[in-house]
């Protein structure tokens, strides 16, 4: 809503020092968002005036029409001579008043006009364009032409009320009554406290049987709905200056009188207004819904087919209006023509004027089903004063009359569906309890009185809420009002004790900690969009069935081509590497933790609870199996060099080591054992993916994979050569983890250690062999661990050496030589059966 | 070794004389002295202490002396050896001092060499920027409380009171999900949430009986394109308190403290009447800006980028929680209040880093998230 400050003052004797800025900051307060004051005509200064054209030569020779002009500017040039003016625009003819610039002047936009030659002519000044004034275009970019009522060398700055300040506010849904003149002005009222001069209080006459017929079949859709007609208007009836200006300052465009006046009522009260044009109607005008399918063309000329929710307004032929939407082309107020030979205008010189009220979400329903939003209709969804029909009819008629010499016509139609005031009962100290200040009974009663509330009671009280506001239903929406008016600012600070609270769960303590071991680890996060497509899919190589394929998909995607929710982290992940790479950072070793949504197909349709209380649990679990699964992943990419290479020596590759290493990290971190093997899976290099997995209940799960990407997966993606990645699911890691830690013993007897190195089949995995060792060496074994891995000639084709340093020790003793050597015989032995191992060299 | 001589006249043994193992034991401290490096000291040592040097020599001779002249002899020697090896051990330590000090010269490194060998990792600051927030409430004892980001229409809009058709409900610009039929309807009941506030009712509905002091940080949707100041995807942080007796005084206190963990002591706050359909009365937080504290108002010579020079900067929105949400998520609004508040997190990391482009943090460049760290 754009609310010129002078047209604001009408209302509300604001005193004169109040500037735009200072208005918009007590408004705020109110909780009015005033998003901008503009101030129109900043820098303008005279002289400007009206002038009458005298005479016009054609300039002829030009590339285009160029016309010489003089014209009567009064006594404002100080002479009273024809001011000589050369002027490009055409859409003006001798005996025309113009708006005329003299030297001297400046216009908005620091434009300092001077006599000056042009066109072979000396121009002492300009004929000026709505735009050069800064009274925003009106579509034709020719000059002004005003009535002709003024006088030549009339200060037309003051006339065209050049200079004003606009406010830009953005009106919340719950209060239509701010998107009207007579909604502002009581708002502005009540923040500087003084008088309020409501222009809807008009003298009204009373309904009687003679007017327009109307019949309402549909009460619930049109509750209320007020006709009177005027007839005798004068075709070639312009609007006023003043009129026009108040229209573009709020926004809109001038069009023409009968429209410019139910536009001027509607800014004015609120109350959208429809004029028809009564030789166009016949018969009774009706409101009732639509049928299913019925065509219908609106005022803009799009032809519309109908739904059967839709509330149309019908005369004998069937709908003129889309009610409280748009009118009909059928029944448009008509332009005027003149005749050329007899020069008589013809044009509507009837109108029946319409205000009625409709049920908000039907209108909103058929805005949006009909993808068309006007100016009644973002009114009536957000509640109109149903009380203020007969008073906007009422101001409609009188301006008509007034500046159109129109005749308002006797009968007065007027249908009402029976409705009872709204009241709320509310403890008088309800607003002091939700704001945790005592304002009191007084202070509560006085502001409701302000806000328009009919208030009786003592402890408690009953309001009767004003029709303008259908937002105010409920106790909490009454102490707003007093909370606000009494000042938001003023509210104290206090802070509330909660009782103590139990932390961080261990989920989300795991959460953070999986991030900090990565980011040690030199990983750098990345948050992706979850946004895929097949295209990502076939990129990864994944089979036609592979499950990560069955996914949830969006109606309203950004991009066609990503129209579903990601099941694997991996394709942003590595969209980012790819990002990163391609800016020149080629050593890259990024991490993301995050939801994949993975639908079971099993998913019930979601059912729309009760609001009125507690859904019950079973609905509340029913409600939840509409919901795919979102399990949490985590997933690595790396590529380039994991040690860069430097004055210490050469760097290191990434490898699928890596990316291994980066899962044992996240198990590490979770506290559960993570279990390592061979795997052929998409995306990865069939021999180089790692199978992951934990045991939970008992059970091993595999909760992920790690390795080096496939090289296909790597061409299609166009990621760097031997790209890594790892990808598991941490809520499953988490299950595994094995709770508080038993602390270990630490025996401080000397450690006795040995070295063994197995040859065993290339395809034997460490693992294995490492298992069976442990396994075999005992309870005195500390710690294993594998230092070298060799192949070669000298082992043969298909062999491969494990190299292992044992170390034992004992809790109470020191061991002997003998001891550890046994122990270590021990393990040799158990590996060889399991696994054929020899010791190497023996 | 000569027998012990009870006749000997130890002014007859010629080494044992006072004058000859003075000269020795000089001798001896010259050598040490004159030894210019360890090597040198070594042949010296040899030479005056190893076993056929002339004070061991002489020492030997005293056996051989009467018993009576025994006790003279070995005191002189013994002074004279025990001059000598105090005098090697000092010419040994300023020898060994002055190698030592040579060697570490020679040892020495350029400290400035770079050891970038594997380069720092970080978390994304929308992630430890989340996880600071959350922190400010949980030292007050706020649990921290999740949900799903696919959700049911009911918890996103209908349980938080937005009615079916409310324009409220299109202020928000959903990402509706296709229902089980794969029909491209709005009509499956289920959404990316638009907001955190859904776990609003979830938080309330779990715990089942007040008091619940909650806060939800997490990801959120909507179909906004990504450019300079807009995101499809981001992330809010939530806050719902609901108790016996809880006003708006509460929720204004409770912001105060926030911005001032946050951002440093004396950093205020302001409400403004808004309307959010979940809560009742509503209001609009801003923050005096951190910046200029609100001195760049009017004074167009100190311009503040960080809040436009507007002095405030808004966070988001808040308010009593809407008594029909608690109703629906069957807590007794005539016995408990509540308040709520909601704010993105990409908003206030914008200004408190002075983060330009929203797309900076979208597109996982390293070089923006690394300088963050661990911790922001």
């Amino acid at each position: 809503m754009r609310v010129p400050l002078s047209w604001l003052r009408e209302y509300v004797d604001l005193p004169a020092t109040e500037t735009g800025r200072d208005v918009q900051a007590k408004l705020v307060s109110a909780g009015l968002e005033v998003e901008t004051v503009e101030q129109t005509g900043g820098g303008i200064k005279g002289p400007l005036v009206v002038g009458q054209v005298l005479t016009i030569e054609e300039l002829e020779g030009f590339k285009k029409p160029i016309r010489f002009c003089t014209v009567d500017v009064g006594s404002a040039n100080g002479t009273g001579e024809p001011q000589e003016i050369v002027c490009g625009a055409r859409n003006f003819a001798v005996g025309d008043k113009v708006v005329v610039v003299l030297p001297g002047a400046v216009l908005p936009g620091d434009f300092a006009i001077a006599a000056r030659k042009t066109y072979g002519k000396t121009s002492h000044g300009m004929i000026c364009s709505g735009d050069e004034l800064g009274m925003g275009d009106d579509g034709t970019h020719g000059i002004i032409v005003l009535p002709p009522e003024y006088e030549p060398g009339t200060d037309a700055i003051e006339l065209l009320e050049l200079v004003d300040e606009v406010l830009d506010i953005a009106v919340t849904p719950d209060r239509g009554y701010a998107l009207s003149m007579r909604g502002i002005a009581r708002e502005t009222a009540t923040a500087y406290g003084l008088p309020l001069r409501d222009p809807a209080l008009l003298d009204v006459p009373a309904p009687n049987s003679y007017g327009y017929p109307v019949k309402i079949s549909d009460p619930q859709g049109c509750d209320r709905f007020t006709a009177r007609t005027v007839t005798g208007l004068d075709p070639e009836a312009r609007s006023p200056i003043w009129m026009q200006r108040r229209l573009q300052k709020a926004g809109m465009r001038p069009i023409s009188l009968a429209v410019d006046i139910t536009n001027y009522v509607m800014l004015e009260l609120g109350q959208p207004l429809h004029a028809y044009d009564r030789s166009r109607v016949q018969g009774t005008i009706g409101v009732r819904r639509a049928e299913q399918g019925e065509k219908f063309t609106t005022l803009d000329g799009a032809k519309r087919v109908l739904d059967a929710e839709d509330l149309v307004i019908t005369d004998d032929r069937g709908p003129i209006g889309l009610a409280g939407v748009m009118g009909g082309a059928n029944t448009e107020v008509a332009d005027v023509e003149i005749d050329a030979e007899t020069g008589e205008a013809k044009g509507t010189t009837e109108l029946v004027i319409e205000a009625a009220h409709f049920d908000a979400l039907t209108i909103a329903r058929a805005s949006r089903r009909h993808k068309l939003s006007s100016e009644a209709s973002k009114r009536f969804e957000r509640g109109v004063d149903p009380e203020a029909g007969p008073a906007a009819v009422q101001r409609t008629v009188d301006l008509l009359v007034l500046l159109a010499g129109g005749t308002a016509e006797a009968g007065v139609t007027e249908v009402i569906a029976p409705s009872a005031p709204r009241t709320i009962s509310m403890g008088a100290d309800h607003p002091d309890r939700v704001a945790g200040v005592a304002y009191g009974r007084e202070t509560v009663v006085r502001r409701l009185q302000e806000v328009g509330c009919d208030v009786y009671g003592t402890d408690e009280l009953v309001v009767t809420v004003p029709s303008w506001r259908p937002d105010l239903a409920f106790p909490n929406d009454l102490a707003e009002e007093v909370i606000r008016l009494e000042g938001y600012e003023n509210l104290p600070s206090t802070l509330p004790t909660p009782p103590s609270g139990r932390g961080l769960t261990e989920r989300q303590r795991l959460q953070r900690r999986i991030g900090r071991a990565l980011a040690g680890a030199g990983y750098v996060e990345a948050l992706n969009y979850p946004f895929v497509g097949d295209a990502a899919f076939d990129q990864l190589q994944l089979a036609a069935d592979d499950d990560r394929r069955r996914t949830v998909k969006l109606v309203n995607p950004l991009a066609d081509t990503e129209p579903a929710l990601r099941t694997t982290l991996l394709p942003g992940l590595l969209g980012a590497l790819r990002r990163n790479d391609g800016r020149g950072s080629h050593d890259l070793a990024l991490f993301e933790t995050g939801l994949v949504f993975l639908p079971s197909g099993e998913e019930t349709k979601a059912v729309r609870l009760p609001v009125d209380r507690r859904p019950t649990d079973e609905q509340i679990a029913e409600l939840n199996a509409s919901l795919p699964a979102q399990p949490r992943h985590a997933a690595v990419v790396l590529a380039g060099a994991r040690e860069q290479a430097g004055w210490w020596g050469k760097g290191r590759p990434a490898t699928w080591a890596d990316a291994v290493e980066s899962a044992r990290a996240l198990a590490r971190e979770a506290g559960a054992e993570l279990l390592v093997a061979a795997a052929a899976n998409a995306p990865w290099h069939p021999g180089r993916c790692a199978a992951l997995s934990v045991v939970v209940d008992g059970e091993a799960k595999v909760i992920g994979y790690a390795g080096e990407l496939h090289p296909r997966v790597i061409k299609a993606m166009n990621l760097p050569e031997r790209t890594c990645a790892m990808e598991l699911d941490l809520d499953v890691l988490e299950q595994a983890g094995q709770g508080a830690l038993v602390a270990p013993r630490i025996s401080t007897f000397p450690v006795a250690t040995q070295d063994v190195a197995l040859v065993v089949d290339a395809d034997i995995p460490n693992v294995v062999v490492e298992g069976w060792l442990r396994k075999g060496a005992g309870e005195l074994l500390e710690d294993i661990r594998l230092f070298d891995v060799y192949t070669g000639e000298q082992l043969g084709e298909g062999k491969k050496s494990l190299a292992y340093a044992l170390r034992f020790r004992a809790a109470d003793r020191t061991l002997t030589v003998e001891e550890a050597s046994a122990a270590r015989d021990a393990a040799v032995a158990l590996a060889a059966e399991h696994t054929g191992a020899v010791l190497r060299g023996a | 070794m000569s027998a012990p001589n009870k006749s000997y006249d130890p002014v007859e043994v010629e080494a044992l004389k006072p004058e000859e193992i003075e000269r020795m034991r000089d001798e001896a401290l010259a050598a040490f002295e004159a030894a210019a490096d360890l090597d040198a000291l070594t042949h010296a040592k040899t030479a005056h202490t190893g076993p056929t040097s002339p004070l061991s020599l002489a020492n030997r001779e005293i056996g051989a002396l009467p018993p009576q002249a025994k006790a003279e002899a070995g005191k002189r020697v013994g002074m004279a050896r025990g001059a000598v090896n105090k005098a090697l051990a000092a010419r040994l330590a300023v020898l060994e001092a002055e190698r030592d000090e040579r060697v570490l010269v020679e040892e020495a490194v350029d400290v400035t060499l770079p050891y970038d060998r594997v380069p720092a990792g970080a978390r994304h600051p929308l992630t430890t920027f989340m996880e600071r927030v959350a922190d400010v409430f949980v030292a007050m004892g706020y649990e921290v409380a999740e949900g799903p980001e696919v959700e049911a229409e009911w918890f996103n809009f209908d349980a938080l009171n937005f009615v079916p058709d409310h324009p409220a409900r299109q202020m928000q610009d959903t990402f509706f999900v296709q229902g089980a039929d794969g029909k491209k309807t709005d009509e499956s009941g289920v959404v990316l949430r638009t907001h955190t506030s859904p776990v609003q009712a979830r938080a309330l509905l779990e715990r089942r009986e007040p008091p619940v002091y909650v806060v939800c940080p997490g990801r959120v949707y909507r179909t906004d394109e990504l450019d300079a100041t807009h995101t499809p995807v981001f992330h809010q942080i939530e806050l719902l308190a609901v108790d016996e007796g809880l006003t708006m005084a509460d929720l204004k206190g409770t912001l105060d403290h926030m911005v001032q963990a946050l951002f440093g002591e004396g950093v205020k706050t302001r409400l403004r009447p808004h309307y959010f359909p979940f809560t009742e009365p509503s209001a609009e937080m801003d923050m005096v800006c951190y910046v200029c504290r609100g001195e760049s108002v009017g004074n167009p010579d100190r311009p503040c980028r960080t809040c436009g020079s507007e002095g405030w900067i808004e966070l988001g929105g808040c308010g009593m929680v809407n008594p029909k949400v608690l109703t629906a998520c069957g807590v007794d609004p005539e016995k408990y209040s509540g308040f709520a508040f909601g704010f993105g997190i990409e908003r206030m990391l914008m200004f408190r880093h002075n983060v330009e482009d929203m797309r900076d943090m979208v597109e996982g460049d390293v070089r923006f998230t690394r300088p963050f760290g661990m911790e922001i």
